[in-house]
């Protein structure tokens, strides 16, 4: 049975895409048949993103349209199998999501055989991110390490408390995942930067990975290939271990101390 | 790590516990108002209720929430018109 797993934040540009596509092309090297939805429809990024823009034809809204079928619609990623993208529309707005025709969709990828669907959601907290969230079955909370992120991050998880298709129908709750991103372990360090466990303190739900800032990211987003695919990136080493702990694996946080530098970093190894 | 290091490193820890602290406050805040968030609808039935039995404004039914320690108290304050406490 797929998974509808969100990626959502509130407040916007704190990585949502980014992690969208780290994540969903790291369950996919797993094995999983995996899709990855935009629903940030008016603004579409993932497909420069996933690196497919010059191959989109059709769109989420023309597939919610009756406009275009699945086969047309989904684009198959040419690095990793059992990855596709959804990408969303250019020129319709987020109103042309209709609660009837999401549920349509997500119903035709199940029926695909998709493991994993993927939703990476708009900024904000109207429409749009209430159609990614609503379906979910778990949420990766993507937030960065500052007071604005932080409080969107508890707004977005009394949406998902109350206005999810399971809050509302009263069935198990929407399991939540703090993803920390754009973390920087020095200014952690020096008390400047909230850390995460400060993060985990507020908002009380359980941590899934930090993600360090990194350049790693601007670059693979020039060259459209998603950060996870540097695996000598730190960054891309960081999604990794996130794709893991999600499957269930225990590994040890990484990347939430500063770096050791000059030669106690070589004496150290 | 010299003096000048140690107390701006000191000024830059208050900046994260500051954070976390007034975080904490509101967040602590805006979660009690969205569990109570039946307040106002709870507010117009009473309101309706009582208006079966006397004549009142919308402004004298108050409804608050109080913490009290690890309890919450929920207030209820009907003013009567004049008319009716005089019987
Ligand atoms: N770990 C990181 N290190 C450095 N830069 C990052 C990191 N994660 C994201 N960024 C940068 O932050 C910016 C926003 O990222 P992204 O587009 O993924 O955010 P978003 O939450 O999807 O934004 P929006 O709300 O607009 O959809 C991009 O320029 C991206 O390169
Ligand atoms: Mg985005």
């Amino acid at each position: 049975m797929a998974k509808i797993i969100v990626v959502t934040s509130g407040k916007g540009g704190v990585g949502k895409t980014t992690t969208s596509a780290a994540f969903a092309t790291g369950l996919a090297l797993r094995g999983y048949k995996t899709v990855v939805i935009d629903f940030d429809v008016g603004l579409r990024n993932l497909d420069l993103i996933m690196g497919c823009e010059r191959r989109v034809v059709y769109d989420f809204i023309n597939l919610i349209n009756h406009e275009s079928n699945l086969s047309q619609t989904l684009i198959r990623d040419k690095r990793v199998d059992n990855l596709y993208v959804l990408p969303a529309s250019q020129t319709r707005d987020k109103d042309a999501l209709s609660q009837e025709g999401v549920e349509r969709v997500l119903n035709e990828l199940k029926e695909e055989g998709f493991d994993y669907i993927i939703c990476d959601s708009p900024a904000g907290i109207e429409h749009g991110a209430h159609m990614a969230l609503y379906y979910a079955d778990e949420a990766l909370i993507v937030t960065n390490p500052e007071v604005s992120s932080v409080r969107d991050s508890d707004r977005i998880l009394g949406l998902l408390a109350s206005k999810s298709k399971r809050a509302v129908d009263g069935d198990e709750p929407v399991k939540e995942h703090l993803l920390v991103t754009r973390y920087d372990p020095n200014r952690v360090k020096e008390g400047a930067m909230l850390s995460t466990d400060d993060i985990v303190d507020i908002l009380g739900i359980k941590l899934i990975g930090a993600i360090p800032e990194s350049e790693a990211v601007l670059a693979a987003s020039n060259s459209g290939v998603p950060v996870i695919l540097q695996e000598k990136e730190d960054a891309g080493q960081a999604y990794t271990d996130v794709v893991s702990r999600y499957l269930g694996e225990d590994v040890p946080m990484r990347f939430l101390t500063p770096e050791k530098k000059g030669l106690f970093k070589r004496l150290l190894g | 790590m010299g003096l000048l290091d140690y107390f701006s490193s000191q000024r830059k820890k208050n900046n994260a516990s500051v954070a976390k602290e007034r975080l904490q406050i509101v967040i602590a805040h805006e979660r009690s108002r969205r569990s109570h968030a039946f307040l106002p609808k709870l507010q117009q039935e009473l309101l309706d209720v009582i208006r079966k039995y006397i004549p009142i404004e919308d402004d004298q039914v108050k409804l608050d929430i109080e913490r009290d320690g690890e309890c919450e108290v929920l207030e209820l304050n009907i003013t009567l018109p004049e008319e009716s406490a005089r019987g």
